[in-house]
Parts: C-alpha cells; sequence; structure tokens
C-alpha cells in the first residue's frame, strides 16, 4: 500500500545523477530547491504555468518535515493520522506525478544541494552531494534558482541537554512520522512556539505519555492582537485541533516555564522544571522535578538560508530574532535571478509556504497574480510575524546555564569558556568566540549552538536589551556558511579539478 | 495495551529483518532508518564524544546535528538517522573520531 502517490525511486533511479540528462542536457527554466510544501507548490505552479523544471531535495520522499511521512515498506494505511491538511499534500504530489510523467518535472530526490554557482545572467550551476564517494555528484544547470530549504530547529542549551533521551521537538516528531518510533514511553517536551503543541498533540496520539507541554512565554502576545488573529481562523482551528488531543489525553500545559535541567547519567530520566519571569529569567524557588524517559525540545525554527547568503542576499530580521531572507513582493531575494518561498523568507507554516511557492513560480514565469493570492500572503505573513513576537526567546534564559553546561555539543565547549572568550579575552562577536574556542566549528557547523553562542557574545537572537520596550529586534547576522552542508573532500576535489580522477563534474 | 504509532497509521509493514549492533541482533522493519530501529529497541546511545566520552544518540532526527554518527559496515561517521537499516547492516558503537574526512 503505497503511502503517497508520489513515491520516489530514489537517487538511484533519478535522472540529474553524473552524466545523465539533468547534467549534461539543456539547463532547467528553473530549478527548485527544497521539494517542502513551498518547494512543491513552486515546482508544480511552474510546470502548469509551462516551464521545464527540476526539483532538488536531500530527502527520499517529498513532503520536506512538515509532510513527512513512513517509508513506503512500512505499510502504513493511514498516513492521514499524523498530518493536518494531509490531503493538501497528496494533491500537491499527485500534480507533481503528473508533471513528472509528462517531463515537465524532474525529481532529484537524495540530491543534497552545498553550493549555488551564478556562472552568468540565467546560467545557474547547483553543485549537489548524493552520497559519500567522490563520483556521488551533481551539477544541475538552471535559468532560474527558487530556495525552499525550510527552517531548522533552535535550540537553547540548558545542564543536561547532551543525555541520550533528549531530542529535538522536530525529531521527536520526524523519528515518529517516518519510523513509527517513539524515544521513549514519557515525553517531556519543552521549549517555545507553536511547534511544542503540535509535537505533543502527535506524541500523545501515537501512544506515549507526555506528563506536561513546557511553554517558556505566557501567550499574551496574540491577544494583544486580536484583528489578525481573527484574519486567520483556519490556524486557530490547527491549534483547538493539538488543544483539543492534548486535553482529551489529560496533558497539561505550564506556560511561563521552562526545563531548566535534564537528569540522569546514560539517558535521562527527570527533569526539573522552573517558572520564568517576563525575561525568561527563571524564579528561584519555583522548581519542580518530573519524571520522564524522554524529552523533546526545540525554541522555534531557524529559516534555512546559507545558500543565499553566501552569494550576498541581503536577510532581514525577525520579530523572533532570525535571519530571514529579505524578498519583494514577487519573492524576488537581492541576487538576480534567485528566488524565495516559505520559511526562507521568515516561519510561517505550510499554508504560507504553499501560497509563496505559487506567487514565487508566477514570478519567476513573469505572469500576473490573483490579488486573492497576495491578499492571503499578507494576511498569513501577519500573523507568523505575531506568532514570532509572541515566542521571542527572553534575554534571562542564560539564568540556567551553569559553568560546565556544553553549549557546543559537537566540540564539547562549555558556557565557562565562552565567558571566558568574551569577559578575559575580549571576544565582541560570535565569529571571534568561535575562532578562540571551536564553538560551532564541529560537524553540524553551529547549527545547534549558533543562537546561543551569539547570545553569550553578547550580539544575536534573543539577547534582547531588558527594557522590555517593545523596539525591534537588534539586527541578526545570519551565520557563515560556506558549504551549506559537509562535503566529501573528494567531491570537493573533483569539483575543483572537473578532468582529474573523478572525471568531468558536468 | 498501550497504543503504538504503528497502530495509529494501520501500519502493514513487510517483514522485519536484523541487523546487528555491537555483535547482538536488533529487530528493523523495512524502511526504518538505522536510528529508528535502535529506538524501537530501547536503544538512545551509539556513540561516544571525542573529549569527555559521553553517550549520544539522535537528537535531531533530520540529518542536521550529526550526534547520531556511527560506525556502519566498516565506516565511521555515518548519519544513523538518514541511513536505511538494510538486512544485515551492522553497526558498532563509535568512540571519538572515527574518521573525519569531510569538509565543514
Ligand atoms: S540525529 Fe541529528 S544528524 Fe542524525
Amino acid at each position: 500500500m503505497p503511502t503517497s502517490p508520489s513515491e520516489s525511486p530514489g537517487a538511484a533511479g533519478s535522472p540529474g545523477v553524473q552524466g545523465s540528462p539533468a547534467t549534461a542536457g539543456a539547463p532547467y527554466d528553473l530549478a527548485v530547491i527544497g521539494a517542502g510544501p513551498a518547494g512543491l507548490a513552486a515546482a508544480v505552479t511552474a510546470a502548469d504555468l509551462g516551464l521545464r523544471c527540476a526539483l532538488l531535495d536531500a530527502g527520499q520522499r517529498t513532503g520536506g518535515q512538515y509532510y513527512r511521512h513512513p517509508a513506503p515498506g512500512l505499510g502504513a494505511t493511514r498516513p492521514d493520522r499524523l498530518h493536518h491538511g494531509w490531503s493538501v499534500y497528496t494533491g500537491l504530489a499527485g500534480r507533481l506525478d503528473a508533471h513528472r510523467e509528462s517531463g515537465r518535472v524532474d525529481l532529484l530526490s537524495g540530491h543534497q544541494v552545498w553550493a549555488l554557482e551564478r556562472a552568468g545572467e540565467r546560467d545557474w550551476r547547483l553543485h549537489a552531494t548524493t552520497g559519500p564517494a567522490a563520483d556521488d555528484r551533481a551539477t544541475v544547470r538552471a535559468a532560474a534558482v527558487l530556495l525552499a530549504t525550510g527552517a531548522y530547529e533552535r535550540q537553547l542549551p540548558f545542564p543536561g541537554w547532551t543525555l541520550p533521551g533528549v531530542v529535538t521537538a522536530g525529531g521527536a516528531q520526524a523519528m515518529l512520522k517516518s519510523g513509527l518510533v517513539l524515544p521513549g514511553r514519557r515525553i517531556v517536551v519543552a521549549g517555545s512556539g507553536p511547534l511544542l503543541l503540535a509535537a505533543a498533540s502527535s506524541l500523545v496520539t501515537a501512544g506515549a505519555e507526555v506528563p506536561a507541554v513546557v511553554e517558556a512565554t505566557n501567550y499574551l502576545g496574540y491577544a494583544r492582537r486580536p484583528g489578525v488573529l481573527a484574519a486567520v481562523p483556519a490556524k486557530l482551528v490547527e491549534g483547538a485541533g493539538h488543544g483539543s488531543a492534548l486535553l482529551r489525553h489529560g496533558v497539561r500545559l505550564r506556560r511561563s516555564s521552562a526545563v531548566v535541567e535534564a537528569h540522569g547519567t546514560d539517558r535521562v530520566t527527570a527533569v526539573t522544571v522552573a517558572r520564568l519571569d517576563a525575561e525568561w529569567r527563571p524564579v528561584p524557588g519555583t522548581e519542580r522535578r518530573i519524571a520522564c524517559d524522554a524529552l523533546a525540545v526545540g525554541h522555534g525554527l531557524l529559516p534555512q538560508i546559507e545558500l543565499a547568503t553566501e552569494l550576498g542576499a541581503a536577510t532581514r530580521t525577525t520579530p523572533d530574532g532570525t535571519a530571514a531572507l529579505s524578498v519583494d513582493a514577487r519573492l524576488r531575494t537581492t541576487v538576480p535571478g534567485l528566488w524565495a518561498a516559505g520559511e526562507t523568507c521568515g516561519v510561517g507554516g505550510a499554508d504560507l509556504a504553499i501560497t509563496e511557492g505559487e506567487l514565487a513560480a508566477h514570478a519567476v514565469a513573469d505572469r500576473p497574480v490573483r490579488s486573492a493570492l497576495l491578499r492571503r500572503r499578507s494576511r498569513l505573513r501577519a500573523f507568523a510575524e505575531l506568532m514570532a513576537a509572541s515566542h521571542r526567546p527572553g534575554p534571562g534564559w542564560t539564568g540556567w546555564l551553569r559553568p560546565d553546561t556544553d553549549v557546543c555539543r559537537c566540540e564539547e565547549v562549555p558556557v565557562d569558556r565562552i565567558r571566558e572568550a568574551v569577559e578575559e579575552l575580549g571576544a565582541g562577536d560570535a565569529r571571534t568566540v568561535k575562532l578562540l574556542t571551536r564553538a560551532g566549528m564541529g560537524w553540524c557547523q553551529g547549527r545547534m549552538c549558533g543562537p546561543a553562542v551569539a547570545c553569550l557574545a553578547g550580539a544575536g537572537a534573543g539577547t534582547g536589551d531588558g527594557s522590555g520596550s517593545g523596539a525591534g529586534p537588534e539586527e541578526v547576522r545570519p551565520d557563515s556558511r560556506p558549504f551549506a552542508c559537509p562535503v566529501p573532500l573528494g567531491q570537493l576535489a573533483a569539483e575543483r579539478h572537473p578532468d582529474g580522477p573523478g572525471g568531468p563534474a558536468s | 495495551m498501550r497504543r503504538t504509532p504503528a497502530d495509529l497509521v494501520r501500519a502493514e509493514p513487510g517483514p522485519a529483518h536484523t541487523i546487528e549492533f555491537d555483535g547482538r541482533p536488533v529487530p528493523a522493519l523495512p524502511g526504518q532508518t538505522i536510528a529508528a530501529a535502535l529506538w524501537a529497541d530501547g536503544v538512545l546511545a551509539w556513540r561516544t564524544t571525542r573529549v569527555g566520552g559521553k553517550p549520544r544518540g539522535a537528537f535531531c532526527g533530520i540529518g542536521a546535528c550529526y550526534d547520531c554518527l556511527a560506525t556502519v559496515d566498516g565506516q565511521p561517521n555515518q548519519r544513523t538517522c538518514l541511513l536505511p537499516a538494510e538486512p544485515g547492516t551492522t553497526v558498532t558503537t563509535q568512540e571519538g573520531h572515527g574518521r573525519a574526512d569531510l569538509a565543514v
């Protein structure tokens, strides 16, 4: 029983691997990077409008993180039960299949793009890795590029966050949706942002016990702008859906609280939850211990935009202190020929991503758009900005750190080494801290510790000025990552010496 | 009886197969990643860190954090949250470096 109409045969059966039509043939009109809601909508809309598209994704199945679904071998006959709006996905996937059949869209799954190269006017080269060997690489040529790479979770460290059993909220959901597994039986969900309610509701529906959802904000931010909320009833229904699943399973929502420590030696066995003040400072004396065998934690999402920022694309600072791509009303970035849609333009959820994907496709094809679509985008964007503002981390979160809490998980750099770099060695920004301590220089390239390091260095996400004046957040600069993912050295060598042992690159 | 994720989606998986983790058999369902098969068996850690020798397993579940590295069929530094568990796959706990040949 197929789980969706759009299962891909995988990289091996796809075009676009070395020497195949996608690399050797005529350039595509449009290359879309990311097959989540935004990228799927963009590719099928662009194909509807007559463009020949390549749709690249690092994963083996379309849908991205939002519509992540079980592998076909697991035989899920009701994958819809893990998703809101599953029919929206199957609709897009069905359109994609039709366009693949007619040759309008080539789906290149298992292709992780690590660099974008602008070889000339309307002449892009996308460099992708498809596996560990030197030959596992592909170069895709296209006249225009649309970045729909989505987002990854923002993490803030706390004592014990490196224990096995402490997982990201999105990770718990991803492992559940794709592999039908849970990290434990009694799972505390903590952090901040709407993803927490979605994660908790999936976990309880799938049989886990969730003793508490611990949310750092008090949600009052939403109530202050009722007009924006009333304009997006679908969002409210979705929120209420999670809420009723949580109620039914007796899950307790603890607002203005945080997990300030995870306990255990080889794996997590309990967490300490404390109340937070308005600045997210833990209030002494309010700690209580909750037994659990897993913790799913996350503090909102960060747009994944390094492919664009490495080309100098301008960014803006969102109300929750993340860097997102600056785009105009036609979804153009400041780099000619490069469009963006969805979370890369600021986190806002699947509905907004799909709307922006459609808009961007029209813009690339140079076609007019229905004004209803434009209105829908501005309504959903307004809601996204409101949500972002209410879940912005308060500067007081560093109050739950201890000197020996690891901030960088990869290089095992604790808080006191970072503070030493800042206070004694005078490092005034994240870059200098990184050079002095190696924080952010490991495998994940600072994806897990970046916001925390920036904050401890006195700049970036969630530091604020502590005045609570409501002034806009300070400018956040995106992290620099010359490669969007680690690339096997043999592939890099082959790119640089196209006629060497690795064979021609394109 | 407790509800499981498989109950929720009415899964009718193909027959289970076996992978080997540190010399012992671990069941896996077709389509599951190595990390998923290990979680299903109650295993949460399959790596120790280079500096502190601390246990680690899957954290982000989507290929971004590199905490879930293990030695798979003799190849160190493999992200088990992305790699499918194939019949007979051998997974060993990775201690420290493994071998780092990626440009980051
Ligand atoms: S769990 Fe993060 S890369 Fe596998």
